[in-house]
């Protein structure tokens, strides 16, 4: 081991003492050795003389980086008119310079320029747009295959939906089921103390059978799916994505629309609605508990006027809402999965890009629900 | 423990008695090798036969069940993280499928090392990155490009400037010459003995390139079974005897593959 060997020699910094038309390199020219000469070499007079000499005899180990260095004083003084010799290198050191020499001049890379304000502005307005246009035909694309599955019933294929459906509906049932039932603790517990003000206890009902059936069930529940499902397709394509596997795909003649991209679709679909019933049961039970224990109603009593207060409209508009939060989630999940380009940092963007979208989409669908049911005074 | 084999004395690895074995499945029945400093030293055999296990196990990713490795004169099994550090500074290793970090250019791959593990000014790192990347071929503009921008034999080459970049005295190369064009490979080749030749570099790889082979490694060990089932130059190991070698060497490629060799010779 040429180097590892003469590292132990007492000197193990590099050096460099000049003296009348001569430079003495010396000691350990590598990595380690180097940071210091670097510094001395920017601070260097070199002498007037024309002719200079290096002489390397008491160079004990030199690496790339040394060797570049070297090069590039070389370089730099040769280029200020001097000539220079270097004397006394070992026959390796002066192979690894012929190395450095014959590929040094490529190597000065161009300099990136940073775009400027208004390019930037642009190119996002630009970025946005084409997101846009990309999620419409995804969602067009994804449309068309839809309608041609289900004019064939024989092609929609089942394992998938069926997978799905356990992925994203039955193992969502724990966390679901707890987040709404504490929603309807709270409720009850914040409602509880203005209800009894105007003794007006038995209302509890209403507030809580009201604010979870219409509107926090679906809304809590598709933003939960968003975080827990949606954020995973996003990441299952965009790996797939990464890994050639849609490339794959697409030449095997399946179509990954068709593969990826409408059991998540169906099986959402299905099963989202299912989840905002179970989260409607969990918040009315935590807001009963709480009603039998702070404001004593009985079950019997919440249940008896809960079914006055509640219309079956008003369950079944926050029951319809879900299919909608669903297409939403299922259709911006796989769309953003799609849109990852080559890196796993592109993997991790498009997810939480997925995420956030899919919750935004989701309170504005929320919103314009709102609005038509009030025109249609449901 | 059995009597040594040969004197190892400087061996730069050392690998004694190993024993891997994946659940039931033995990978490493026994098996002792020695690199010596200054030569490049090729794993081969079919696929799954434990090449890359070996290579993993002796870059301290993988714990073998018995057995000792040595690199550089010292032991390195049950050996921690930080343990590890300054061992494996001196290591340089090139993954098979680049394993560049996709969130950086080339150039940043390379000069995060630098940076991470020297104390030299930003332009000298800039410089010697773009320096390495030079070195193994790749055209100047490569350096500000993103590894997904990238053709494969782009980014092995771009892998193997990140694996020189902290100019390390033991490369490890997995498959250097894999997916490349044969002119690409040709000049994987020649990089990689001009390396040894000016850093006196000390060099294993794990190919099944037969050209990469009769071109550029010293000394070649054939695993097998579990076994290390022959070791000796190319010329050596053509002459041996046994089944699978002789299926290794002499099955088209490989016939076709040493009659280049001889040739150019």
């Amino acid at each position: 081991m040429k180097r590892a060997a003469e590292t132990i020699s007492d000197e193990r910094t590099a050096r460099l003492v000049i003296e009348t038309g001569r430079a003495f390199c010396s000691g350990v020219w590598t990595m380690r050795g180097i940071a210091q000469l670097e510094q001395q070499l920017e601070e260097t007079v070199w002498p007037d003389s024309e002719d200079l000499l290096f002489d390397c005899s008491a160079l004990s180990a030199l690496d790339t980086t040394g060797a570049w260095l070297l090069h590039r004083t070389v370089r730099t003084l040769e280029q200020g008119g001097r000539h220079v010799t270097i004397t006394h290198l070992r026959p390796e050191f002066s192979t690894l310079m012929q190395l450095i020499a014959s590929c040094a001049m490529a190597s000065k890379s161009p300099p990136q320029v940073p775009p400027n304000f208004l390019t930037r502005v642009g190119l996002q307005a630009w970025q946005s747009l084409q997101g846009m246009h990309g999620m419409l035909a995804f969602i067009g694309e994804t449309a068309i295959i839809l309608l041609r599955s289900l004019m064939q019933p024989r092609r929609i294929r089942w394992r998938p939906i069926l997978h799905n459906l356990q992925s994203a509906g039955f193992e969502a049932l724990p966390i679901v089921g707890l987040l709404s039932f504490l929603m309807g603790l709270v409720i009850a517990y914040q409602g509880a103390d203005q209800l009894q003000r105007f003794g007006a206890n038995i209302f509890i009902a209403d507030l809580v059978g009201l604010s979870m059936l219409r509107e926090l069930s679906p809304l809590m529940t598709a933003i939960i799916v968003a975080g827990r499902s949606g954020s995973a397709y996003a990441a299952q394509i965009g790996t797939m994505k990464v890994t050639e596997e849609i490339d794959a795909l697409r030449t095997t003649g399946v179509g990954p629309t068709e593969l990826l991209v409408l059991p998540k679709l169906l099986a959402l679909v299905i099963a989202l609605p299912l989840l905002t019933v179970y989260a409607d049961v969990t918040g009315i039970l935590g807001g009963m508990i709480m009603a039998n224990s702070k404001l004593d109603v009985g079950f019997d009593v919440f249940l008896n006027r809960l079914g006055d207060a509640v219309s079956l409209s008003s369950f079944l508009t926050g029951i319809g809402k879900a299919p909608v939060f669903a297409a939403i989630i299922a259709l911006v999940g796989c769309y953003q999965g799609f849109r990852v380009t080559g890196s796993a940092d592109s993997v991790g963007r498009q997810t939480t890009v997925s995420v956030v979208q899919s919750i935004f989409l989701v309170i504005l669908a929320d919103a314009l629900f709102s609005i038509v049911f009030n025109w249609l005074k449901i | 423990m059995s009597a040594a084999p040969e004197a190892t004395d400087g061996a730069v690895i050392d690998v004694r008695n190993l024993h891997t074995r994946f659940g039931q499945n033995i990978v490493h029945n026994n098996i002792s090798l020695t690199v010596h400093p200054g030569e490049i030293f090729a794993l081969v055999g079919g696929s799954g036969c434990g090449k890359s296990t070996l290579l993993r196990t002796i870059l301290l990713l993988q714990q073998p069940a018995s057995g000792s490795i040595r690199v550089f004169g010292r032991e390195v099994l049950g050996l921690n993280d930080e343990q590890a550090l300054p061992l494996r500074r001196r290591f340089g290793v090139m993954f098979e499928r680049g394993a560049l970090f996709s969130a950086l250019t080339v150039a940043e791959n390379v000069s995060m090392v630098l940076r991470e593990h020297t104390a030299l000014s930003a332009d000298l790192i800039a410089e010697v990155a773009a320096l390495k990347i030079a070195l193994t071929g790749l055209p100047p503009d490569a350096g500000n490009k993103y590894p997904s921008e990238l053709s494969g034999g782009m980014r092995k080459r771009a892998a193997l400037a990140r694996a020189i970049a902290l100019d390390p005295e033991l490369l490890f190369l997995d498959e250097p010459t894999a997916g490349l064009d044969p002119l690409s490979a040709a000049g994987i080749d020649e990089l990689v003995r001009s390396l040894r030749d000016a850093l006196g570099l000390t060099i294993m790889l794990v190919t099944h390139d037969l050209d990469l082979l009769w071109r550029v490694a010293d000394r070649v060990a054939v695993l097998g079974e579990g076994h290390i089932l022959g070791m000796g130059t190319m010329t050596e190991l053509a002459k041996m005897d046994h089944p699978i070698i002789r299926e290794y060497f002499y099955g088209p490629r490989g016939r076709a593959a040493s009659e280049q060799a001889w040739k150019k010779k």
